[in-house]
């Protein structure tokens, strides 16, 4: 049945783009199907597989028993759903090109997610880029065609690094799904060449999740996007290169901290430039999309300081895999949720410039109430879905960790020093967030904001649908996934 | 079944909140019965479990569980005296000031149900900060409470000050849960656990140093959720909320969850692991709070920023006796000043409205004929706060006064003179505002509050008077085994009543009986000082915030739009197009450029042939 999931989306398409069906609603119809299909296969019991054909000697196997494959996939359903829900296109050509794209990213995260064979899991996350480069190169804000391609050459660039990774890292194992790799891996097979391998794998899932310095193309990028590219990318196919990394470590158990061991300290420096540097850089920004984009760039660095809390323990540190599960997912939701709103925002007010705005709330005190509950989930409120990730990646890089000297600072290990440092982000995002939060929504009513009238009742609906799960996550974090 | 009765104390709370929020947001009648419902529902609780009721060990929520035992993060609730009596505020309190605000929020033309909901939602978070278990759920607490004063002190957040307010406090705060969080993940290391259960076995045989510093960085925790100095400076902005909520929030409870958590600290990991020097630490910034806040009081004309500066003041007290290793001290301090600090906020309250809105004390004068029975009720806080015998807050002040002495005489005498500033600045706020005859419009129309403000105040005023005595400390002093404090006739009496006395002659030297219209201490240099709190807030919004941040973050930003993505990423793409360029002259089609350096090639091939090279 998890054909279906790649099937239904992929048809949808079809019909919009090839045989003129109404794009919107097609679209929503999909969105719902896979969304009932997606939650009945992740709530069964025994993971279904679907096998489609073979490649390269592997079979393309669709698969939900991949430890973040669950959680992925419910991320991507949900966020589909509200991306296409709260569609709002120009016009009646565009909204049919903008389903289409939004449909294909959607398969194409969902395939990567679930694929076994690696080259699969590649190819699908190649698949989701395309409509993301075109959307922002036709529809998007701004400078579009410049920061199209600025994108598509750093992914470009990242997915070949990437491929070379992966292609020698399946020779050297003689495997080419993550189910026979595993096999490999139980079979006292190691890899020749380590740290080529990861370093290549490390730069090519980095680049394309943004990990500094390669996050110049991210913040523009989202800016620029429309709506729902902006939610998908940012909230789900992003998520890929920290899916990859942490499937693979679990591939590997505890031969992940001889594979990436040897790049872990620089991870650990490039890891504080996306909490600290990166949210500098978004405390500067002024307008609303910039600031989105960079603050969504910031909240990698925690994850990937799981995923060095986990090398470091040699992969025996559950409360990092599962905090890192969970904030990917939170995050997914509260960062597609303020794309949203942003984009609802600024189709009330004509402007994301924040220091022209100011009063919203008073106007649109719904709009308000869900910006806030987006904005401090993403701050890392407790009860929203986002602090329980953040606050378990925390512990789980003190897991193991007992002072071994008379002197605190001497018996840290890197990523205890780390942690310290990165703790500083809560700060910085709680300045940018409630900065931001005041100079659009409080104080006197603005110029701009006067234009303000009323959101549409599919606006209410996909905001309200992930605001809920941002709660339902929070008050009950699905660790079971 | 029955043994999780005591999740209510969190459920009820919570579930008024989300009710409020999402079901009344039209009917504000409706939330606010809600909301005091579920008040009154936990103070009933509350008294019952004081009063003897057993329901067992409650179950432990787990929301991150992992195979490592002791890193499976759960929620869990401790039910000992200290946690209950502390409740026994939390709710009482609370409980008198929902009912308050119903008078006090009358025509308001904001939604009351968000107001509700917001109280809800801060009576859940401190529940859960008193009966954590652990430190991780009295993170979660912690966090909580300061999203509910968010919420409250930007209530009016049509008022750009009161947004700023709001924002400064959460992230004041924020900067505090920095170090917090480190030392709940280095409590973690060191004791091997978040319980508290499991902290007191472990901590002999800790190096000294290790432990110092542990509990400095929880410290940092009380220090920004407590308002202690450095981190005092949203204290007194918070006032901009509704006064109700400073009452509750900001002066009886939450401001005071720091020195909570300092006691629990002490009583989980044992007096021992406070060492010397951690101890030295937080009676300093105690001491130093309590003098520098008792200071600013005296200048102040806005009658909520009085009693802001004097909680700063008090709170100073109460940390300082946690660092004499005086907690029921402390814990006796917090618990009258919650009751006689709550009736003088809302005292203020009933008075600002009574005078149509107006908070300048210079703008009052001669109400104590208007409306006598506000200002006797207040005037007990008064003499609670000041510490005249018989009064709650005079047992509480000799308890601190007391253990001062036994520890450091220092702390002793700075205690004695924060007293008579104490005494000074109350006895000032009083004969202002209350005698003399009314030096504005609002105060010569002003009335006697309405019932349902009287009321709490009236309950409030009795308890200012009776919480400090032996039959309501024996069974209400939130602290196993402390004894209701009986005076001796000692220094720190002596010293108790020089304080008092002194500052009372002083405000009436300088006062009269209400019969200036201006401050005569005023217009000097140290009067603006005082009066601009030390320049404290503006050097940490010139210099750190508006200098240090900007400029920092400035400089981050363009290097990252200078030098990565401009020279890096766009210089790489201008370099590959002029190589591009480059290459492409050499294939420009031309034959007779191919001929020439076909040509040119084999005459270099043929010189080298030739001479054998």
């Amino acid at each position: 049945m998890l054909i279906w999931l790649i099937l239904i989306p992929v048809l949808a398409a079809a019909c919009i783009g090839l045989l003129k069906a109404p794009g919107r609603a097609t679209a929503a119809v999909s969105a719902v199907l896979t969304l009932v299909l997606g939650l009945t296969a992740i709530l069964l019991p025994e993971s279904c597989s679907d096998c489609l054909s073979t490649f390269a000697g592997a079979p393309i196997q669709f698969t939900l028993a991949l430890p973040f494959s669950k959680i992925m996939v419910l991320l991507t359903v949900l966020v589909t759903f509200a991306a296409i829900i709260g569609m709002k296109a120009p016009d009646k050509a565009a909204e049919r090109s903008w389903a289409v794209s939004a449909l294909l990213l959607s398969t194409g995260a969902l395939g990567a997610f679930m694929s076994d064979n690696i080259i699969a899991f590649y190819g699908f996350h190649e698949l989701a880029l395309i409509p993301t480069f075109v959307m922002i190169g036709c529809y998007g804000r701004g400078d579009r065609r410049t920061i199209a391609w600025t994108a598509t050459l750093y992914l470009g660039l990242a997915s070949m690094v990437l491929l070379a990774g992966l292609l020698i890292l399946c020779t050297e194992m003689h495997a080419w799904t993550f189910s026979n790799m595993t096999a490999a891996v139980q079979a006292g097979l190691t890899p020749a060449s380590p740290v080529l391998i990861s370093g290549l794998l490390l730069l090519g899932f980095g680049t394309l999740v943004s990990l500094f310095p390669f996050h110049s193309w991210a913040a523009p990028a989202y800016a620029s996007a429309p709506t729902p590219i902006a939610m998908l990318h940012a909230g789900v196919l992003k998520k890929f290169g920290l899916y990859g990394l942490f499937t693979l470590a679990s591939v590997f158990g505890p031969q992940c901290g001889a594979l990436f061991g040897g790049w872990n300290n620089l991870l650990l420096v490039l890891l504080l430039g996306n909490v600290l540097w990166v949210g500098y850089v978004t405390i500067c920004q002024t307008r609303l999309d910039d600031m989105l984009g960079n603050s969504s760039v910031m909240h990698m660095g925690y994850i990937f300081l799981a995923f060095a809390a986990l090398i470091a323990c040699n992969g025996d540190n559950e409360l990092a895999v599962k905090g890192a599960s969970l904030l990917m997912l939170a995050h997914g939701l509260t960062i597609a949720m303020l794309f949203l709103l942003a984009g609802q925002i600024e189709s009330q007010t004509k402007t994301l410039e924040m220091d022209s705005m100011g009063g919203l709330a008073q106007k649109l005190p719904t709009l308000g109430f869900l910006f806030g509950l987006a904005g401090l989930a993403s701050v890392g409120l407790p009860l929203l879905a986002n602090f329980a990730g953040e606050f378990s990646i925390f512990v789980s890089a003190f897991a193991g960790w007992v002072p071994t000297t008379d002197c605190i600072c001497s018996s840290f290990g890197p990523v205890q020093i780390c942690v310290v440092f990165a703790l500083w982000g809560l700060v910085i995002s709680a300045v940018y967030m409630l900065r931001a939060f005041r100079r659009i929504f409080e104080a006197e009513v603005g110029a701009t904001s006067e234009r303000a009238t009323k959101l549409t009742a599919c606006d209410l609906i996909a905001a309200w649908f992930l605001a809920f799960f941002i709660v339902l996550f929070g008050i009950l974090p699905p660790t079971c996934l | 079944m029955i043994q999780n009765l005591p999740w209510l104390f969190l459920l009820l709370p919570l579930l008024a909140a989300v009710i409020d929020w999402v079901v009344f947001r039209k009917c504000s009648k409706c939330a606010a019965a809600l909301s005091i419902l579920s008040v009154a529902a936990t103070f009933a609780l509350c008294v019952a479990y004081l009063c003897g009721l057993q329901t067992g060990t409650p179950g432990i929520y787990t929301w991150m569980p992992v195979a490592a035992a002791q890193l499976s993060l759960h929620m869990g609730l401790v039910l000992d005296p200290l946690a209950m009596r502390m409740m026994l505020v939390v709710t009482g309190i609370g409980l008198l000031v929902h009912i308050f605000s119903i008078g006090y929020m009358k025509g308001d033309p904001s939604n009351l149900s968000r107001y509700f909901a917001g109280l809800s939602i801060f009576m859940f978070s401190m529940t859960c900060i008193v009966l954590a278990d652990n430190l991780a759920m009295t993170f979660i607490g912690w966090e909580m409470v300061g999203f509910s004063s968010y919420l409250l002190i930007g209530h009016w957040f049509d008022k750009a000050s009161a947004a700023d307010a709001a924002k400064k406090a959460f992230i004041t705060n924020r900067v505090g849960d920095f170090g917090f969080l480190i030392g709940i993940l280095l409590t973690l290391g060191v004791f091997g656990s978040l319980n508290f259960a499991d902290m007191g076995a472990k901590a002999a045989g800790i190096a000294p140093a290790i432990l110092t510093a542990t509990v400095l960085f929880l410290f940092c925790g009380a220090v920004g959720k407590s308002a202690q100095f450095p981190l005092h400076v949203w204290l007194p902005d918070a006032m901009e909320g509704p006064t109700p909520v400073s009452a509750l929030i900001h002066a009886a409870t939450m401001v005071a969850a720091g020195v909570y958590m300092l006691v629990r600290l002490q009583v989980a990991m044992g007096e021992a692991a406070f060492t010397g020097t951690a101890c030295n630490v937080i009676a300093t910034v105690g001491a130093i709070t309590a003098v520098l806040a008792a200071l600013m009081a005296v200048q102040q004309d806005d009658i909520k920023r009085v009693l802001a500066y004097s909680t700063l003041s008090q709170l100073g007290y109460m940390v300082m006796a946690v660092g004499l290793l005086a907690g029921e001290a402390a814990m006796f301090h917090l618990y009258t000043h919650a009751w006689f600090k709550a009736l003088l906020f809302l005292g203020a309250g009933a008075i600002i409205i009574c005078c149509h809105h107006e908070q300048d004390i210079w703008k009052m004068g001669g109400l104590a004929k208007r409306m006598p029975l506000t200002v006797l009720c207040f005037l007990m806080g008064t003499c609670a706060l000041i510490a005249v015998p018989g009064f709650s807050g005079f047992f509480s002040k000799e308890a601190i006064l007391d253990a001062a002495l036994e520890q450091n005489p220092v702390f002793f005498w700075v205690g004695a003179g924060v007293a008579a500033l104490t005494t000074f600045y109350m006895a000032r706020l009083c004969l202002v505002a209350f005698c003399g005859s009314a030096r504005a419009h609002g105060a010569e129309h002003a009335k006697e509050a309405c019932p349902t403000m009287l009321l709490p105040l009236l309950v409030l005023a009795v308890m200012a008077i009776i919480s400090g005595y032996g039959f309501a400390a024996d069974s209400l002093v939130p602290f196993e085994g402390f004894h209701a404090h009986g005076f001796a006739l000692g220094l720190p009496f002596y010293a108790g009543m020089g304080a008092l006395a002194l500052g009372l002659l002083l405000a009436f030297a300088l006062y009269g009986c209400g019969k200036r219209s201006k401050d005569p201490l005023s217009g000097n240099a140290v009067s603006d000082a005082l009066r601009n709190r030390f320049y404290i807030d503006a050097l940490y919004d010139k210099v750190i915030i508006g200098g240090l941040q900007e400029i920092v973050a400035h400089i981050i930003e363009f290097i990252d739009a200078a030098v990565i993505r401009g020279l890096l990423m766009q210089g790489s793409a201008w370099l590959t197009a002029r190589i591009g360029l480059l290459l492409s002259y050499i294939q420009g089609g031309s034959l007779r450029a191919y001929a020439f350096v076909c040509g040119f090639g084999l005459l270099i091939l043929i010189f080298l042939l030739a001479f054998n090279l």
